[in-house]
């Protein structure tokens, strides 16, 4: 908590907060600090447009992502902006869908895991003895597996739907979020606050979930910011090997298999190109609002 | 008797084996009293009250005895009942106002939690209530703290709140430990004024923890003295200025500085410190401190017995007068 801003007049020893009448919140604090962090401020912008473009993809798409029409590779046009593909699918309308893959991928894999690896990260610390001497050890076991390979053994068994593309990316991602959360709940269980409301009679889980977590909170969403764009970069490398989300639906990491032919990259930029910047300006702009929510929740600034 | 203590004894697991903070500690507690317990670090003062609260984490204990709270015993008592006891009709005040509110939640919000959790009170009531005990405990513009975090209010006012939020469930026991030691020589008085007035007005009882002697005159009935786990000295608070027995109060007693004392006075001191946990000195605990000890105190110890009525001590020297003086005539 950084000090107060505004001077604090003394009456007769006891400090008065002065105007506003209302001291400010943590979370006003953190969007003020936020706010000057001009490259978190543009990624949070792109990253919104991201997710509107995916929510509105059907009334934004020029075409429909899966008709084939006659003009196969055909170069950016008026009708085609950003040309077809090699099955004569519209680029543009392909990019559009895509982001809908990325953002459920992205948003829907954090959620799992985040929530997942609190919940263990919490009760493992708060909980202590052998349950978190058990919990520790299956982390270690999963931080110490090639998780890559794994995941490429999973999907090819279960087969690469979305669905089973987000449960694997994050049955490998909750480890890192459980360690960390443990770590700050460690600290945290021995505030005089924690014990002050064990004194007030206040049950367990209350304390766990209503007074620990929120002081807990900062590290976690810093953590999962990075983790959205992690997950997107994994789905990218994952359907890029034709490991990840099938065609005919698009993603930008199957798009950019076309580009896989010398021919293609030297003479068809249209097809790799365009979603080959979408990955990188994504994950740029999820990392710099990662950035930005880091340096806005750090206590130390 | 609303509180008694029964040869209570508290140990906690450590690495080195078992050692024992709290040992055969009794003492009694009537409604609208106040009872002091003083002592230096580590002599098991605010191991006592955990006990009583049952708060003493997962190494710790209650090994022996019986603390009887309103027919209860609590040191048998299931915790799901012992959590409705803590913060209802058990609720205490901690040394540390500074870190004792979380951060993240408005002092309303913290306060109406525990008001919610032990009354019928919900919503508006609740948050009526609350502003009702900020005024009550003497914060201007209680309607504005409501809405205020921690960061923004000083030490003296965060106890203030604290005191609120003890008192707001009409506790019957009051456990202070060390209210006043975190906070500024002026805010002390204000704060010890506050409880002595909340103390008249609500009858509750009060067990007050604490190494300052000036405090214990100040609010205490009774006081009990403690060192190295034991009860060394009980008595009503003028015995206990006017004649204290025990070299332990003694030397406590000549630790503090008078008015009218000379200025250029250095003031006495009582070497050494508390004897560690795990290895207690033979016969009388306090022997190895002590200006008058002799060979009895090295190798018996001393119990707690009666000498006057009400005034318990726990000393070879006090209890027999007549024997220790032929004793030191011999040893002259």
């Amino acid at each position: 908590m950084s000090a107060v801003e505004a001077p604090v007049p003394v009456a007769g020893g006891v400090a008065i907060p002065a105007q506003p009448e209302r001291s400010e919140g943590a979370f006003r604090q953190m969007a003020r600090r936020f706010v000057k962090h001009k490259m978190a401020v543009v990624g949070f912008v792109v990253t919104s447009l991201l997710i509107l473009i995916a929510i509105f993809a059907p009334w934004l798409s020029p075409h429909s992502p899966y008709a084939v029409t006659a003009e196969f590779s055909a170069a950016p046009s008026a009708s085609h902006w950003l040309g077809t593909d090699q099955v004569g699918r519209d680029v543009l309308a392909r990019l559009i869908y895509a982001t809908r893959v990325a953002v459920i991928v992205g948003f829907g894999t954090v959620a799992i895991y985040v929530t997942f690896g609190t919940v263990v990260g919490l009760l493992s610390a708060y909980l202590g003895g052998w349950v978190d001497m058990i919990v520790m050890r299956v982390t270690d076991m999963f931080m110490a597996f090639p998780y890559m390979m794994v995941i490429l053994v999973v999907v090819s068994v279960l087969g690469p739907t979305l669905g089973t593309l987000v449960l694997v990316l994050a049955l490998f991602s909750w480890p890192s979020i459980a360690r960390l959360v443990r770590g700050s709940v460690l600290t945290l269980k021995q505030m005089d606050y924690v014990k002050a409301g064990i004194a007030l009679g206040l049950s367990t889980p209350r304390i766990v979930f209503r007074h620990i977590l929120p002081n807990a909170l900062a590290p976690i969403i810093v953590n999962a910011t990075f983790g959205v764009a992690a997950a997107i970069m994994a789905e990218s490398g994952l359907s890029f090997l034709g490991m990840g989300v099938q065609p005919p639906t698009a993603s930008w990491g199957n798009m950019l298999t076309d580009a896989q032919s010398i021919s293609v990259m030297t003479d068809q930029p249209w097809l790799w190109l365009p979603p080959g910047i979408m990955i990188l300006v994504t994950v740029l702009a999820i990392n710099f609002v990662g950035d930005g929510l880091r340096d806005a929740l750090d206590p130390k600034q | 008797m609303l509180l008694e203590l029964k040869d209570v004894k508290t140990v906690f697991k450590t690495e080195k084996g078992e050692v024992t903070s709290v040992d055969g500690v009794s003492l009694k507690l009537g409604k609208g009293e106040t009872i002091g317990i003083v002592g230096e670090s580590g002599c098991g003062k605010s191991v006592t009250s955990l006990s009583i609260m049952r708060l003493l984490g997962k190494n710790g204990s209650i090994k022996e005895g019986e603390i009887r709270f309103m027919d209860k015993d609590l040191a048998k008592l299931p915790e799901a009942q012992m959590r409705g006891i803590r913060g209802g009709d058990i609720a205490m005040i901690f040394q540390e106002p500074m870190t004792s509110l979380n951060p993240v939640f408005t002092i309303g919000n913290q306060l109406t939690e525990a008001i919610r959790l032990h009354t019928d009170m919900k919503g508006k009531a609740a948050d009526e209530y609350a502003v009702e005990m900020l005024k009550k405990v003497g914060i201007p513009r209680p309607e504005a703290i409501m809405k205020s975090y921690p960061h923004s209010l000083s030490g003296g006012m965060r106890q203030r709140v604290m005191i609120a939020m003890a008192l707001s469930c009409n506790p019957k026991l009051l456990i202070a430990d060390e209210p006043t030691t975190a906070l500024d020589v002026t805010i002390q008085a204000q704060i010890l004024n506050l409880m002595k007035e909340l103390r008249e007005e609500t009858g509750a009882s009060i067990l007050l923890i604490t190494h300052d002697l000036g405090v214990v005159a100040e609010m205490a009935d009774k006081v009990v003295v403690m060192y190295a786990g034991q009860v060394v000295e009980e008595t009503d608070v003028f015995t206990l200025f006017e004649k204290p027995l025990h070299p332990y109060t003694q030397g406590l007693m000549k630790s503090i500085p008078h008015i009218g004392s000379d200025a250029d006075e250095t003031l006495a001191s009582i070497p050494g410190a508390v004897p560690p946990l795990t290895n207690m000195p033979k016969g009388c605990r306090f022997h190895t401190r002590c200006a008058f000890a002799s060979e009895k105190c090295l190798s018996a110890a001393p119990m707690l017995l009666t000498v006057q009525e009400g005034h318990q001590v726990r000393c070879w020297m006090a209890q027999e007068p007549e024997i220790w003086k032929t004793q030191e005539e011999e040893a002259v």
